[in-house]
């Protein structure tokens, strides 16, 4: 299953590289140490000391050199972008491919919508994801159904939307969010959240290829905290994959974006104080989902425990329960955990308290394996 | 018909004014020292600069006239009554904040204030409504409705301009047109750059912004015009902020520094009504001092609250989310944890 475009996995290399969480404390996270990566794709060739950021804004060169048709646009992108992401791009292919847009989210996404069905390969850029909102009847009315309502006539798969995503230590209500589950409700549009720099350019890749309308969502915090060697050409990492990062035979943790790099914690807590072999799955495309690689490991493992930033009723750990308790029942030894946000709206000085941390994902596995 | 040319300062009025004025000054930059200090965090947008705007449209309107504007709100939450303390307590997260320490710079309230609001321009079809309630209750009361030049090109601010004007809404529309947008100039993000004719069919004032006179007396012509029925009134007020747009932006990559020396030393509004009272004998230079003095040490006991004050507790992070008759209960990261929510 899930084989895009007739890929096939290839392992061309192990890539040993600088991205790791160290101390993951209420407000910080730094990122330090090793975690080796694999490489999907084909010739990933010389490698350069990327953050996040610098991954993204390398993607979209790779693409803008590519693509003619490809644009980047949103709000204060000529410049660089409030995160950096795209420094330098408009010196170096022109103000008519990478381009302000006045303050007006509905207008940046009804825009590219046009742009992607007209033949354009549109980059749109939502300075947060809190402020897609304004966008979601553009995105789920229009984006999401262009091809469906006209018989295949007519798509806007070369639209992909980008958005920074997740808490940051200090967002509150609104530089905080994780809104992937509204989206992900809707048929039609795909929506992908990577760990990692090198995770980030070769997903990012993936969506602008992809011929359907992609949501990137890129976890703030890492944009300068998660530093990786990223290869410097373009690469493509499938979507509809979960990446199992870690083997393990007693419980299956499944998260994506930030909350990967705490549920490694958890593994190596649960490994070292319980003696618990985690199984570590960061499920990357979130719509639609790796089905089959979630299952495979939950059959293996008999339990399992998702978790995210975004509050628990409603979120998409709900979907992945349910169809994970549908397809393997008889394997569960334990009733699966969500580990979640509160359901109050992200607080200002209380997200210490709100964010799902490592201490209360290990207080879930010592509970799941006690069952 | 247009708002006079003249407009009359009594000394009593002067004096208020430049306390005002020197208190939302100071208090802002209270707030920049204690950002640096990282005892504030989060999101923080600095007044500094446009204190006449908000002084100015408190002066010309009632205290039971209704206001609602953006997430630099700090000035107009001190103008519509809420004590420095409490605006530097919300600030730092306490329990003592104006809302109770869970709202932070963008959201903090006072009666007939409506905030503080993070999202650009979703403030504006609030506004409308608000008018709309005021229209509805027969009580004479208006709604001034802010909002700034970035925020001009949301598809919504017109969405409020048709509804305002159809069902003559006693509305103030208000663009605070601060040059700005973040980091993009106004040339750069609008077609048209007169804010003030943005409403094409609602008539425009295009106003001074940092002389709290000028502001007065368009804000209370832009009133009563309202109170008379005659429907909304847009208008502008050219202004100038001194700090970046937030605390993370230094404010000089997208503009000089020679540009903000310049509207400090020519146009500060501050400094302007000091030097009307002064050049007319309404107030002596040791008054101003003294009223400084005062400003200062206010602005230190504040502080001293908001940095020793409690933060809110735990059970305070789902209170307020419904209104509830018998607590409520609400799941939290794990399926066995659960807090009550009250109301």
């Amino acid at each position: 299953m899930n084989t895009i475009c007739g890929w096939k996995v290839l392992y061309l290399h192990l890539q040993w590289c600088v991205c790791s969480i160290v101390r993951l404390s209420l407000l910080e996270i730094r990122v330090v140490l090793l975690l080796h990566s694999f490489v999907f794709g084909l010739c990933p060739g010389p490698t350069q000391k990327m953050n996040l950021f610098q991954s993204v804004t390398s993607a979209l060169d790779n693409t803008l050199a590519s693509d003619p048709t490809a644009v980047i646009f949103g709000e204060d992108v000529a410049f660089g972008g409030v995160f950096r992401c795209t420094v330098g791009l408009r010196d170096k292919y022109g103000k008519d491919r990478v381009f302000n847009t006045p303050l007006c989210e509905q207008g940046i996404v009804g825009f590219g919508i046009g742009l992607a069905v007209a033949g354009a390969t549109a980059i749109a850029e939502i300075q947060f994801a809190d402020y897609i909102f304004p966008a979601f009847d553009q995105i789920v009315n229009e984006a999401a159904k262009y091809r469906y309502r006209s018989g295949n006539l007519f798509d806007c798969g070369n639209l992909t939307i980008r958005a920074p995503w997740g808490c940051v230590g200090h967002g509150a209500l609104y530089h905080s969010q994780s809104p992937e589950a509204f989206f992900a409700h809707c048929p039609g549009i795909k929506i992908v959240i990577p760990r990692s720099p090198v995770q980030a350019k070769g997903l990012l890749l993936s969506c602008i290829i992809d011929k359907n309308p992609c949501i990137f969502f890129e976890p703030k915090i890492l944009y300068r905290a998660a530093v990786e060697q990223v290869p410097m050409e373009s690469y493509q990492i499938p979507l509809s994959q979960a990446e199992v990062l870690q083997e393990g035979s007693d419980i299956t943790l499944l998260a994506w974006g930030t909350q990967v790099h705490v549920m490694r914690e958890v593994a190596a807590m649960a490994q070292e104080k319980l003696g618990v072999s985690c199984e570590v799955i960061d499920l990357r495309t979130i719509q639609p989902w790796d089905i089959e690689t979630v299952c495979k490991s939950v059959v293996k493992t008999g339990r399992l425990l998702v978790s995210h930033e975004a509050p628990v009723t409603g979120g998409f750990a709900a979907e992945i329960s349910s169809t994970v308790q549908e397809e393997c029942f008889l394997n569960l030894e334990a009733p699966i955990t969500r580990v979640c946000g509160y359901d109050t709206p992200f607080p200002h000085i209380f997200e210490p308290f709100y964010i799902p941390d490592k201490w209360k994902c290990f207080d879930a596995v010592k509970r799941m394996i006690n069952y | 018909t247009c708002p006079p040319q003249q407009a009359l300062l009594t000394r009593e009025e002067g004096l208020k004014y430049y306390r005002i004025m020197q208190t939302v000054r100071r208090m802002e930059l209270k707030a920049d020292q204690l950002y640096k200090q990282k005892i504030i965090r989060g999101f923080c947008h600095l007044y500094d600069g446009q204190e006449a705007c908000a002084m100015g449209i408190e002066a010309g309107i009632n205290p039971t006239d209704h206001l609602i504007t953006a997430y630099r709100a700090h000035g107009y939450t001190f103008t519509r009554g809420v004590p420095v303390k409490e605006i530097l307590a919300e600030l730092t997260g306490r329990r003592g904040g104006v809302a109770k320490g869970k709202g932070g710079s963008m959201h903090m309230y006072a009666k007939n204030f409506y905030g503080g609001n993070g999202i650009v321009g979703a403030q504006v079809p609030l506004g409308a409504g608000v008018a709309l309630a005021c229209q509805y209750l027969g009580n004479n009361e208006i709604c001034v409705t802010l909002y700034g030049d970035g925020a001009a090109n949301q598809g919504q601010i017109f969405e409020s301009f048709n509804m305002a004007s159809l069902w003559k809404l006693p509305c103030i529309f208000i663009c605070e047109n601060n040059k700005y947008g973040m980091g993009t100039s106004v040339e750069r993000a609008s077609a048209s750059t007169d804010y003030y004719k943005r409403g094409d069919f609602i008539p425009g004032l295009r106003v001074d912004g940092m002389d709290v006179l000028c502001v007065r007396e368009a804000t209370k012509f832009a009133a009563d015009f309202c109170r008379a029925g005659k429907g909304p009134i847009l208008m502008e007020l050219q202004t100038y902020r001194y700090h970046g747009h937030s605390m993370s932006d230094p404010g000089v990559s997208y503009r000089t520094r020679e540009e903000i020396q310049e509207v400090r030393s020519k146009s500060d509004p501050i400094s302007m009504l000091k030097e009307r009272m002064l050049s007319t004998s309404m107030a002596s230079v040791e008054e101003l001092k003294e009223i400084d003095v005062e400003v200062r040490k206010e602005i230190e006991d504040a502080a001293q609250f908001a940095t020793t004050d409690p933060e809110p507790p735990l059970e305070e992070l789902c209170n307020h989310i419904f209104h509830n008759d018998s607590p409520l209960e609400v799941r939290g990261t794990n399926p066995w944890s659960k807090l009550k929510s009250v109301s």
